[in-house]
């Protein structure tokens, strides 16, 4: 489609870009103290965004000389990436981190990478792709750095910059050599290419895809490219560490899957039930041993932590890995059981966090000592946080449970070959439980009970809790509505 | 001389320096001056490919994109140092370390 038709479908996008615009003019004219009211330009400017996904119809078609793709697997993950957008937005407004700064730019800066992302979804040329990479990781140090003041926030801007800048610095390469060999920057252009290579270049071609593949490990945190992951999400504001463990992530695995999907699999996922890697590339295999070691890696590290903070940041390391035991399936349910997971995991942690700000917010800090007795001060808020730790570990009756349980179907369903991985799945999940339950145990057991019962004096705050909690706990027995809406947006476009 | 090997070859000991850089320096400013080099290998790939391929303009515009987007990452990352100095007075990376590791 030609660049000006383009634009009658570029909706979402284009209306995301104005309200920063209008939401950075707006900061301008707000005092100091008033400039949080620049999110509710955001979040009118994101509802507008929500309404304007499938404005130009259910169209399935690449855009602007087929360097965007718009179709239902793109919709799925722009819906998710406004959810939690809108959440962290509105969980920013307890947060007691931002009260000594202003905050205007803080929330134009969330609008800008929510853009970011979702083009990071819909990328089906290389440049794009890397554009699209690099307004997202560029807005993360911000974002990332955002309390000025804070050593601990400053380093993790510092170490966040130097790994991001880097990681996509050899990714870059990595493309740049796949660009030489194929000829091209077009997803279904270069598959074909690909498709048609001699077992000369087999050796380039899969430095290529090495070097791709740590700036996708960087984004979604696999081992053994996760090493920033800690210390970024520990120093950042909290809310950016929500954010940071939900969004791009999400987005990355949506690129992970079309790239390796298109580019390094013939590409008909959505047509037969499983598709072939091109030239014998090993990249199942590779992600299969990464996947792993993610989770291993992820939740033997969990276990050793002090701050609640820090342990979510290795659990998300771990949640990670468990979602890249279904890609290397390469099969729709492997695909399916990846999008049911981040509509669980959403929520979950999302919820996980916002009871860590909202404990910063009242007793000061997030080690496990600062959880002592929650559960009897504050009945509400331990209640829903025992529910997101038993959620996050994957017991039932929770959302968690249902996630991992399509992951684990299509692994197992995938063949013998994949057992071992599923059985380290199984074994990882044990490990998570013994460091979520050791939050509850800091909630209930130790430290004395508060014959005092206070409950969240703000209804944001409340509302915000039931809004995360109740879905993480009605999906668990009742997700037909998830998996009603996923099988709709498990349609992928193909380049015809 | 002027072959797509040699330009290669150029791009693939600018990429090993930067690599080195970043593994070894410990200033700042130092390792973004070493992943600088490594996008620049980068361009000087899509640059030799684009012209000895025989393609179109696609690799020059690749490029072109990489340097605006190196040009807003380095000003983030010195942001970011400017920052890191005020508040620790040192770049040196190994010293900016209040997180447990």
């Amino acid at each position: 489609m030609s660049n000006l038709n383009s634009l009658a479908h570029f909706w979402p996008e284009l209306i995301l870009t104005v309200t920063v615009l209008i939401a950075i003019i707006a900061d301008l004219f707000y005092r100091r103290e008033d400039s949080y009211k620049v999110a509710w330009w955001i979040l009118g400017g994101l509802a507008l965004t929500l309404f304007s996904i499938r404005i130009g119809g259910s169209l399935i078609s690449s855009l602007f000389m087929g360097t965007i793709a718009i179709d239902p697997f793109s919709e799925f993950f722009k819906v998710l990436i406004l959810l939690s957008t809108t959440l962290v937005i509105l969980m920013s407004f307890n947060s007691k981190e931002l009260k000594d700064y202003r905050v205007g730019e803080y929330f134009s800066i969330l609008g800008i990478m929510a853009f970011g992302l979702f083009l990071m979804v819909s990328a089906i040329d290389i440049l794009m792709l890397y554009i699209a990479i690099e307004i997202v990781s560029i807005m993360s140090f911000f974002l990332a750095g955002y309390l000025k003041k804070k050593p601990e926030s400053n380093e993790a801007s510092l170490k966040y910059v130097i790994y991001g800048a880097f990681s996509s610095g050899i990714m870059l390469y990595g493309l740049s050599i796949l660009f030489g060999l194929t000829g091209t920057t077009k997803f279904f252009e270069m598959q074909t290419a690909i498709a048609s290579l001699g077992s000369d270049s087999s050796l380039a071609l899969l430095l290529a895809v090495v070097f791709i593949l740590v700036g996708f490990g960087y984004k979604i945190s696999a081992v053994p490219f996760h090493f920033w992951t800690p210390d970024v999400y520990e120093g950042s504001p909290t809310t950016i560490t929500a954010y940071l463990s939900v969004a791009p992530k999400a987005a990355g695995f949506a690129m992970l899957i079309r790239f390796f999907n298109q580019v390094l699999g013939d590409g008909s996922a959505m047509t037969s039930s499983t598709w072939l890697a091109l030239n014998g590339i090993p990249w199942p295999q590779l992600i299969a041993v990464l996947a792993a070691a993610t989770m291993t890696v992820g939740n033997l590290v969990a276990i050793q932590q002090k701050s609640v903070k820090r342990m979510l940041a290795y659990s998300s390391i771990a949640h990670a890995g468990y979602m890249m035991m279904a890609l290397p399936l390469m099969s729709e349910s492997g695909i399916y059981s990846i999008m049911m997971y981040l509509t669980m995991y959403l929520f979950m942690n999302l919820g996980a966090f916002y009871v860590v700000i909202y404990v910063e917010g009242t007793s000061g800090g997030e080690s496990f000592e600062d959880f002592n007795g929650l559960g009897w001060k504050m009945p509400f808020v331990g209640g829903v946080m025992t529910l997101f730790m038993v959620a996050l570990t994957g017991l039932p009756p929770t959302a968690g449970f249902i996630g991992k349980f399509y992951i684990f179907a299509a692994v197992i369903e995938a063949g013998s070959q994949y057992y071992w991985l599923a059985f380290v799945g199984v074994l990882n999940s044990v490990i998570s439980l013994y460091y979520y339950i050791r939050v509850v145990k800091h909630m209930y057991l130790i430290g004395e009970r508060s014959e005092t019962v206070e409950i969240p004096s703000s209804k944001l705050v409340i509302a915000l809790l039931l809004f995360l909690a109740i879905p993480t706990f009605v999906f668990g027995w009742y997700f037909s509505p998830v998996v009603n809406w996923i099988s709709e947006s498990l349609v992928i476009f193909n380049g015809m | 001389m002027d072959s797509l090997t040699n330009y290669l070859l150029v791009s693939s000991i600018l990429f090993s320096l930067g690599l080195y850089g970043v593994v070894t320096r410990r200033n700042g400013v130092a390792v973004l001056m070493s992943i600088e080099l490594i996008l620049n290998a980068a361009n000087i790939n899509f640059l030799a490919f684009a012209r000895f391929g025989g393609m179109n303009m696609t690799g020059h515009i690749f490029a072109l994109f990489v340097i605006v987007l190196a040009a807003a990452e380095a000003a983030v990352a010195l942001a970011i140092i400017i920052n890191i100095f005020n508040n620790f007075d040192t770049i040196n990376i190994d010293d900016v370390s209040e997180l447990k590791q």
